[in-house]
């Protein structure tokens, strides 16, 4: 199977850089997966898990927003924050959730639509890291 | 003339003072590394932002939709002076080149008749600017307590930026801040972040990859051009940061130097003394024996 070099970078850190067999990108209008040769795409990443797959192995990052450029040198994730699953804190995950709720009611407007969606975002990845742990 | 003993006192104050500045060195060192570090860590992040901005914005600039964090609001009365310093001292003429930079800028444009505003990060370069813009000074943000820089530091300062210029305070926005360039070369430096410039692309790059948008490209640009700007920020305060490590350590560097030369000199005058004062105890013994 064809590779692709995938660089995953984060304003703090190099978070993942390496040749991949395929990326699951968390896009904004709707997952989508990269393979080698995908068409130049410029697409903004909503808050997700981003799945890397290289040599059968399949490695969970949780991207809380940010750009994905596809491009012939590859593709690059721009993550406002970049955290593998395992180093991820449930706890203090879960206490910006219920931050983000206590906040909901300050907002209004377009602010507010955006704010809910967000926490939509956020929930499902809490979500999805409940039920893979039940596994 | 000072006795032997206040001479003594003063030498080994003296040299005190010299072990207290090299261990500052040694510490700034050991932090210029972990400065630098960071530094290097962020860009990466730094360089493909550029890249995708400068792909993206090059078509945007000019189409009339283009947003003003990019195409600016026309005007340049209202200028806002973004001054990044340190929050401590010790480190030479760190702080005061960056602020003397602001300063000149500032009065070169108050000169032409613009209107200027300053906006601190940072606690020594507010103490200086305090003295000559106090009123001009509309917010300062000190980061002492943040031990380790990260980037949510960056973003709170750029949405603070943005918040003041989306309710029309100022029309261009300028961050200063001194640029890392080696340990004994740290250059402050000025750098236009509101509306920002984009550098056109090279014209040996060949014909640039023709790309899909997801959403629309207007749509993705607005999101991203605030994040830029906090990317800048954050890019400026890491720099600082290093700058700031690498002038504490050759300043320290420099004092412990002088110190040891004025610990030298001081021995040298103490010796001096106390070989005189023997042998004036002498030629007392000798005449007064001689006297019997």
């Amino acid at each position: 199977m064809a590779t692709f070099h995938f660089d995953l970078v984060s304003p703090e850190k190099l978070a993942f850089s390496g040749e991949v067999d395929q990326v699951d990108v968390p896009g904004l209008e709707g997952d989508f997966g990269v393979l080698a040769g995908h068409a130049p795409v410029v697409a903004a990443v909503r808050p997700g898990i981003l799945t890397v797959t290289s040599g059968g192995t399949h490695q969970k990052i949780i991207v809380l927003g940010g750009l994905a450029e596809m491009s012939d040198q590859g593709l690059t994730v721009l993550a406002d924050v970049a955290t593998s699953i395992e180093e991820l804190d449930r706890a203090r995950f879960a206490d910006k959730i219920s931050e983000m709720e206590a906040k909901l009611s300050e907002k209004e407007g377009s602010a507010l639509d955006h704010a809910i969606e967000r926490l939509d975002h956020y929930k499902s990845i809490q979500n999805q890291l409940n039920t893979t742990a039940l596994h | 003339m000072a006795s032997l003993k206040d001479m003594r006192v003063r030498i080994a104050s003296t040299k005190a003072t010299q072990k207290i500045t090299k261990a500052m060195q040694m510490v700034a060192a050991s932090k210029l590394r972990r400065a630098q570090n960071a530094a290097e860590a962020a860009r990466p992040y730094a360089e493909k932002m550029d890249a995708v901005i400068s792909n993206i914005a090059s078509a945007a600039a000019s189409s009339p939709g283009a947003p003003v964090l990019l195409a600016g609001t026309g005007n340049d009365q209202v200028h806002l002076l973004l001054v990044c310093t340190g929050e401590r001292g010790l480190s030479g003429a760190f702080n005061s080149s960056i602020v003397r930079l602001a300063r000149e800028r500032a009065l070169a444009l108050m000169n032409q008749g613009k209107q200027v505003k300053f906006f601190c990060v940072g606690r020594k370069g507010y103490d200086q600017l305090r003295r000559t813009f106090e009123k001009q000074i509309i917010e300062h943000i000190e980061l002492r307590s943040v031990r380790q820089l990260a980037f949510v530091n960056a973003e709170d300062i750029a949405k603070k930026v943005i918040a003041r210029f989306e309710a029309g305070e100022f029309d261009i926005c300028t961050l200063f801040y001194s640029r890392f360039k080696s340990v004994i070369a740290q250059i402050p430096t000025a750098q236009q972040i509101i509306p920002l410039v984009v550098e056109a692309p090279a014209a040996n790059a060949g014909p640039a990859t023709s790309y899909e948008y997801e959403p629309e490209e207007d749509e993705i640009l607005t999101g991203l051009l605030p994040r830029n700007l906090a990317v800048q920020i954050f890019r400026a305060l890491l720099e600082n940061n290093a700058s700031f490590y690498g002038a504490q350590m050759s300043a320290m560097d420099n004092a412990t130097r002088n110190a040891g030369e004025m610990i030298r000199k001081q021995t040298l005058i103490y010796n001096r003394t106390r070989q005189a004062m023997i042998t004036k105890e002498l030629i007392e013994i000798i005449s007064g024996a001689e006297a019997i």
